[in-house]
């Protein structure tokens, strides 16, 4: 890696036509991807871009670096194997909710279990694009879709819920169409050292559109949502008046200045707690509270692919054996002259 | 020593330890069989233990048994039936009843003999020798546990830690038996419990006492005498076919310069594999246990992708479960040894005994047409040959290999020379750096001659690309559904695959040149063919032998092999899937089959029977 090469986005472009529907969430991602990868520097080839396979799954085609586009579900252990066997390259994993949810649940709460330096990232529109239209694990209880004729009897993942559950020490979720805050995370994502999950809502334009317009539409997107940054306070509103504080076991939204709430009872954003309680109910607010976006947890831990090379060093550094027949010959031999 | 007792020398002897799971009769088989190695004799065995952990002491499900075949002269098998049998209990000498030759010794410990042993073990009568019909067998009974006791006292053990050294006693007895110096047994003991040195005495003790008792009593049995062999000047260990195959896969590393990486999931009877190379760090060898077979073989595709040599080790019901992503490195054309323990099937089976019945799961179980090499290694020692084989395909010729192997080579050992790695070829992947053609350079882009594509590794400037599962175009490498293109790419992964041939060893025959019949096997069976065939020499006839390792693509000399022959058997643990094969690849081929799918290894006898009596029809 050159030190003195200043990259830019177009540098991460690949040369293939873009093939997504037009309106598609995946665009912005892809765009966001190519400005993050400018911003932290790291050379194209030192890049891997794996994915499973779905629409999102695509994005390794339209980046220049080394990609591989594999089988369904199987990209998070595919990544796996390629960060463990190279912790130098910058791995990055596209997936979406019913590649990383159903089919690739298991090696997607392992590769968060285990803490593999990853950067994953989850496009979820709550539908089975590729495949036209289908009910995902993420869908909403009662969602007619083409499977669901007569509305889904069963509940979704909430994939934050999903990766605190699996012991996952980053989490973070934006939305397709804001691009700068999407670009700030994917860059602090890729900082992380450990396994990161961005979760994207992103809008499928011919198979469930305006999943997401309930909270990212301008028009209350700011009373909606409420964009979490590690050491702030916890306030959101189109006027900047709205907070977040405790009540007992429970999270509340309030307005600053009525019913006796004062910016003192609003919380602060500890992204970098260990204890993943409060991360959890944040990451879980609906309904009348506002959907958290932004870094809900960023939480320092040990590295899998790193503890992997420090074993073989350790070991190396008490036991001399370097070829296959000096270890043989150390062991149990007979010798016949 | 033993001047007055008869010494017989004899050129080969099985014996078989047998007892509870519990007795430690694999320890007992393995120090014997490494020390008689150590003497020089040649080796072979095979360990057959129960599926349960523990299943209930004393009965018929739990005897776990432990065999091995001495030689002075090469030995090939484990041997069908045994000339010495140690039994530990009831249930053992039960469950070995139809193993024993004629006079053949049997060593019981009479305390583990009562009434209430023989009702564990099912006995109606008193006479357990009588009710199974065993009278021409010679009887050495020893009250072993309370021998073993009374000779443990000064050490004050508790009287199970006392009664656990009734194995080493009952090795004492054995190594009287042949006349082995118990020097090598007792430094393998004390290596063994080098931090537990009162148990280390004990077993010593009770080894000695053993070996005394023998001497003393003057059995009136034969010993034995196997003289020692003359083998290949160098250094010699004691391997079993899943430590070759571990052993083979990094010295192919070492000598290709790459890392070694190995993705697995705990299966039986293929876990040694992932053990062995998962205790290796020192050697560099990074080998991680995934969540299922899947990641395995993924985890080994995505570190293949990223430029290591890399490897996944399974059983038949992982295999399966890999199909899919064995598949996406067919396409994706990325170096990938996958190896497969075969073992009793279908689905779970009979996961610890042996079969060969995943051969067309191995040719053919995936999607599309989706060719890939397959290998198979004929001995416990030829693991370590097929491995560095396999890894050396592999990465020359950016594909797939399966290589099988089966529970009984896996767990059966010999002595194998360490090799000198000077002896083994060079392994140069075809990386980029290789491409000198003018057009420039696509991750598809092949050598013309060989059809492999030139391996890109991330980290390489210049030469970011994106493969995946999609078809591409020759040329663009692009994604591609052009139908005219799709066949091509179809032909041209096959083509691949077949050239291979080029590079390979033909298939060679052993035995009599003009052969009224040709023994036709692949795999794990070579040393029960082989003796077969020495044993239909013997008695005169003319018989030949053609031992399969590549199996896809065929070595280029088979069908001429094949078609030189009047009479060809092909013999295979399976219902014939090898001989079907062949006649898919040799027209006009039409050969007698032999098979046997009882989770055993072939029992020699049976087959120069069954041989004898094609030869003669």
């Amino acid at each position: 890696m050159a030190e003195d090469i200043k990259y830019q986005a177009k540098d991460y472009k690949s040369d293939q036509y873009v093939r997504w529907c037009p309106g598609c969430g995946d665009h912005a991602v892809l765009n966001c991807l190519h400005k993050a990868m400018a911003n932290l520097g790291v050379a194209p080839q030192d890049m891997a871009v794996i994915s499973g396979i779905g629409c999102s799954s695509r994005l390794p085609y339209y980046m220049n670096a080394y990609g591989f586009h594999t089988i369904h579900g199987r990209g998070a252990a595919i990544a796996s194997g390629v960060k463990t066997a190279r912790p130098d390259l910058s791995v990055w994993l596209m997936t979406g909710d019913g590649d990383c949810l159903a089919i690739g649940g298991n090696h997607f709460i392992h590769a968060v279990r285990r803490n593999i330096d990853l950067n994953i990232v989850l496009f979820n529109n709550k539908i089975y694009g590729l495949t036209k239209g289908q009910y995902s694990p993420t869908t909403d209880r009662g969602a007619i879709t083409k499977s669901s004729p007569y509305g889904t009897v069963e509940e979704p993942f909430i994939p934050a819920e999903l990766t605190m559950g699996a012991r996952g020490n980053f989490f973070a979720r934006v939305i397709d169409v804001d691009l700068k805050n999407t670009t700030e995370v994917l860059t602090d994502a890729a900082r992380h050292k450990g396994c990161s999950v961005v979760e994207v809502l992103v809008n499928c334009v011919i198979f469930n559109d305006a999943i997401h317009k309930k909270i990212t539409d301008k028009e209350f997107r700011a009373d909606r949502t409420i964009l979490l940054r590690h050491g702030e306070k916890m306030i959101f509103g189109k006027d900047n008046n709205k907070g977040i504080v405790l009540e007992g076991l429970k999270l509340k939204a309030i307005t600053i200045g009525e019913d006796g709430y004062t910016m003192d009872d609003v919380l602060v954003h500890d992204a970098n707690e260990p204890d993943p309680t409060l991360h959890t109910m944040l990451s879980m607010m609906s309904g009348d509270m506002p959907v958290a976006l932004g870094v809900i947890r960023s939480v320092e831990a040990p590295v899998y692919d790193q503890a992997v090379e420090e074993q073989i060093a350790e070991v190396q550094a008490k036991n001399p054996n370097r070829t296959l027949r000096e270890f043989l010959m150390s062991g149990e031999v007979w010798e016949v002259r | 020593m033993a001047e007055q007792t008869k010494i017989t020398t004899l050129e080969k002897v099985v014996i078989r330890f047998s007892g509870d799971s519990g007795d430690g009769m694999q320890l007992t088989g393995t120090i014997f069989s490494n020390l008689s190695a150590v003497f020089g004799n040649e080796i072979s065995t095979f360990p057959d233990f129960p599926a349960e952990i523990r299943a209930p002491q004393g009965s018929l499900s739990g005897v776990s048994g432990f065999q091995v075949h001495l030689g002075s002269r090469k030995v090939f098998t484990p041997g069908d039936k045994v000339d010495v049998l140690v039994a530990m209990n009831p249930a053992a000498l039960k469950v070995n009843k139809n193993n024993l030759k004629k006079n053949a010794i049997v060593i019981i410990d009479t305390d583990s003999f009562q009434k209430s042993d023989l009702d564990k073990a099912l006995f109606t009568t008193d006479n357990p020798f009588g009710e199974l019909g065993l009278n021409d067998v010679q009887v050495v009974a020893a009250p072993i546990s309370t021998m073993v006791k009374e000779g443990l006292a000064e050490f004050g053990l508790d009287n199970k830690s006392a009664v656990r050294c009734k194995n080493m006693f009952a090795l004492g007895l054995v190594c009287w038996l042949f006349e082995r110096p118990l020097e090598e047994a007792m430094n393998m003991l004390q290596n063994k419990f080098s931090k537990k040195p009162t148990i280390a005495k004990a077993n010593i003790k009770a080894l000695t006492d053993g070996y005394n008792y023998g001497h003393n009593i003057h059995a009136t049995v034969s010993t034995y005498r196997i003289e020692g062999t003359k083998a290949d000047p160098g250094f010699y260990t004691d391997v079993n076919g899943n430590k070759a195959t571990a052993y083979g896969l990094i010295a192919a590393a070492e000598k290709a310069g790459m890392k070694l990486f190995l993705g697995s999931y705990p299966i039986t009877p293929a876990t040694d594999i992932l053990q062995e190379l998962s205790a290796r760090k020192e050697l560099g060898v990074k080998a991680v246990q995934m969540e299922d077979e899947i990641a395995g073989i993924c985890t080994a595709i995505g570190a293949s992708f990223a430029g290591a040599m890399v490897a996944t080790s399974t059983s038949g019901p992982g295999l399966a479960l890999k199909s899919e992503a064995i598949g996406l490195a067919v396409i994706a054309e990325l170096p990938l040894v996958i190896i497969d323990v075969q073992r009793g099937g279908p689905s779970t089976g009979l996961p610890t005994k042996s079969e060969q019945t995943d051969l067309m799961q191995a040719l053919c179980g995936r999607n599309g047409e989706s060719p890939v090499v397959v290998m198979a290694a004929s001995t416990p020692t030829d693991c370590f040959d097929a491995a560095f084989w396999a890894s050396k395909i592999a990465v020359e010729h950016m594909t797939p290999v399966i290589l099988l192997t089966d529970s009984f080579i896996a767990n059966g050992s010999s002595a194998w020379r360490i090799p000198d790695m000077e002896d083994y070829p060079e392994i140069k992947p075809n990386y980029v750096s290789n491409y000198k053609g003018e057009a420039p350079w696509k991750p598809y882009r092949r050598d013309h001659e060989s059809l492999v594509r030139y391996w890109a590794v991330p980290g390489m400037e210049g030469f970011a690309h994106r493969i995946g599962g999609l078809e591409k175009d020759y040329d663009t490498s692009a994604i591609s559904t052009e139908p005219i293109n799709h066949q091509k790419m179809v032909e041209t992964r096959q083509e691949k695959i077949d050239k291979i041939a080029d590079y390979i060893p033909e298939l060679e025959v052993v035995g009599d040149t003009g052969a009224d019949l040709l023994i036709v096997g692949w795999g794990g069976t070579y040393g029960h063919l082989y003796e077969a065939m020495e044993t239909m020499q013997e008695e005169g006839k003319k018989v030949a032998l053609a031992h399969f390792k590549f199996i896809s693509p065929l070595p280029k000399n088979t069908g001429e092999v094949l078609k030189r022959y009047k009479k060809v058997v092909v013999a295979e643990q399976n219902k014939g899937q090898f001989a079907n094969y062949l006649r898919s690849k040799v027209s006009g081929f039409n050969p007698y089959k032999f098979n046997r799918v009882k989770g055993q290894p072939f029992v020699v006898a049976r087959l120069v029977e069954e041989f004898t009596k094609i030869l003669e029809a």
